[in-house]
This record gives structure tokens, sequence and C-alpha cells, in this order.
């Protein structure tokens, strides 16, 4: 069974092709995704990320396994949620494979489908406020309620 | 009747004022219906939740899912992780 985790715990790169099965493969791929100190034009203090969890978990785990066997791949992904600072990594995807082409598809789709399908949501801060993003949308957060 | 917990995330909880309601729903309503009442209680949710998806105790669920007391339904908007 496919590794995936979304927690608030800070990401380690250096465990993730533990996570994965490597036996067969000669192959390991792994992408991170750190947020950025810049985001339509505005200096970014920090991200906040929201999640359904019980639904966040399951669609997670369940795409990772529908990547393994579209890409004949072995995956596993960390999510961060809560607070996450520029240049910190908020999400890491580890493929293995025979050869690279496989790994290196899986990673790209396992990132596009997360954009697309599981319901984790992140506020930006910036110094003069805050937005949600939504999908393609920015929208201002009037009131900082606690996520978490 | 039968109760129902709606949970609302990103800014459809900001427009709503709150992350966590409880309703109260006639029997055999549906999601489309609980959204319905909700946009009565809360018209500023009213153009949002239409772009969003639903779901029902933990699985997306279409809008003519009927619900049973207790279920949890959520709204949520378009998702922005990664």
């Amino acid at each position: 069974m496919a590794w995936t985790q979304i927690s608030l715990d800070p990401i380690d790169p250096a465990l993730m092709p533990e996570r994965v099965d490597q036996e067969g493969c000669g192959a390991i791929v792994t992408f991170s995704g750190a947020v950025r100190s810049k985001s339509r034009g505005k200096d970014v203090l920090y991200l906040e990320y929201e999640a359904y969890k019980p639904l966040a978990e399951a669609e997670l785990q369940r795409l990772v396994e529908e990547a393994e066997v579209k890409f004949g791949v072995r995956a596993a992904v960390q999510h961060r949620i809560g607070r996450v600072y520029p240049g910190e990594s908020s999400i890491l995807v580890a493929a293995a494979s025979p050869h690279r082409a496989g790994a290196f598809d899986a990673c790209r789709w396992i990132m596009d489908t997360i954009k697309t399908s599981v319901p984790i949501w992140k506020r930006e801060h910036h110094k003069d406020g805050a937005d949600w993003i939504e999908g393609d949308s920015a929208v201002p957060a009037v009131v900082l309620r606690p996520i978490l | 009747m039968i109760k129902a917990t709606v949970l609302l995330f990103a800014h459809f909880a900001d427009a709503a004022g709150s992350s966590k309601l409880e309703m109260d729903l006639n029997d055999s309503a549906t999601v489309q219906v609980c959204s319905e009442q909700l946009i009565g209680k809360h018209p500023a949710l009213a153009d949002l939740l239409k772009i969003g998806r639903a779901a029902v105790n933990g699985e997306f669920a279409a809008n003519d899912r009927i619900l049973h007391d207790g279920d949890e339904v959520a709204f949520l908007p378009p998702v922005s992780g990664g």
C-alpha cells in the first residue's frame, strides 16, 4: 500500500525514498513543492493550509494508488497543513520505477491531480492581509479565523 | 425532521461566519435542499456554493444525494493544495 500523509509535521526530503519500495527499480524521482516568497506581486509572509482531513486523506491515498497502477510505479506523498513559510516544502512526492519515464510521469500526474481533487486550501498571508486561493482565484480573507 | 452537521471550508466559512453549523432539514432532504436552506440563512453563500463540490460523511456526493439524520455535509470550494 502506498504511503501518504497529511499532517502538521515538517517535511524531511531525506526520509522520502525510504517510504517507497525501490525493489527492482532503476529510477526514483522526488518532487518538492516549496512556498514562493512572492505571489501575485505580493511578498508572502507565510501560507496556512486548511484540509477537510478525512476526505483529503482518502482522496490522496486513492489517487496515489491510481498512479501506481497507471504508471507502473510505487509512490508516496507527504502534504503539510497548517503554517508553512517561504522556502519550506509544503509537499513531497516520490515515485520509483524500473525506468525513469514512469517515475517522472507519475510525479507530474500526482501533483496535477492533487491540485484539482484533494480538498486542501491555502490562505496566503501578506503584510496587508490575506487571500484564500481557490482554484485559479484569490479571494481576500476578510476575517482571519483560526483554521486549526 | 433530521439534523445534519454542515462543514464549510476556506472562504465559504468566512462568508457564513462559521465553519460548522447544525441544520434541521425535512425528511428525505437532499444535498441540494441543504445548500438552498443554508443560502437562506447565509445569503453571502449564494454565488459560492455552485462553484464548489459537496461531500457527505467524508465522501464526494452529488446534489441529489438523500441525507439522513446525523449526516455530515461538507461544502468544498475549488481546491488549492500542493
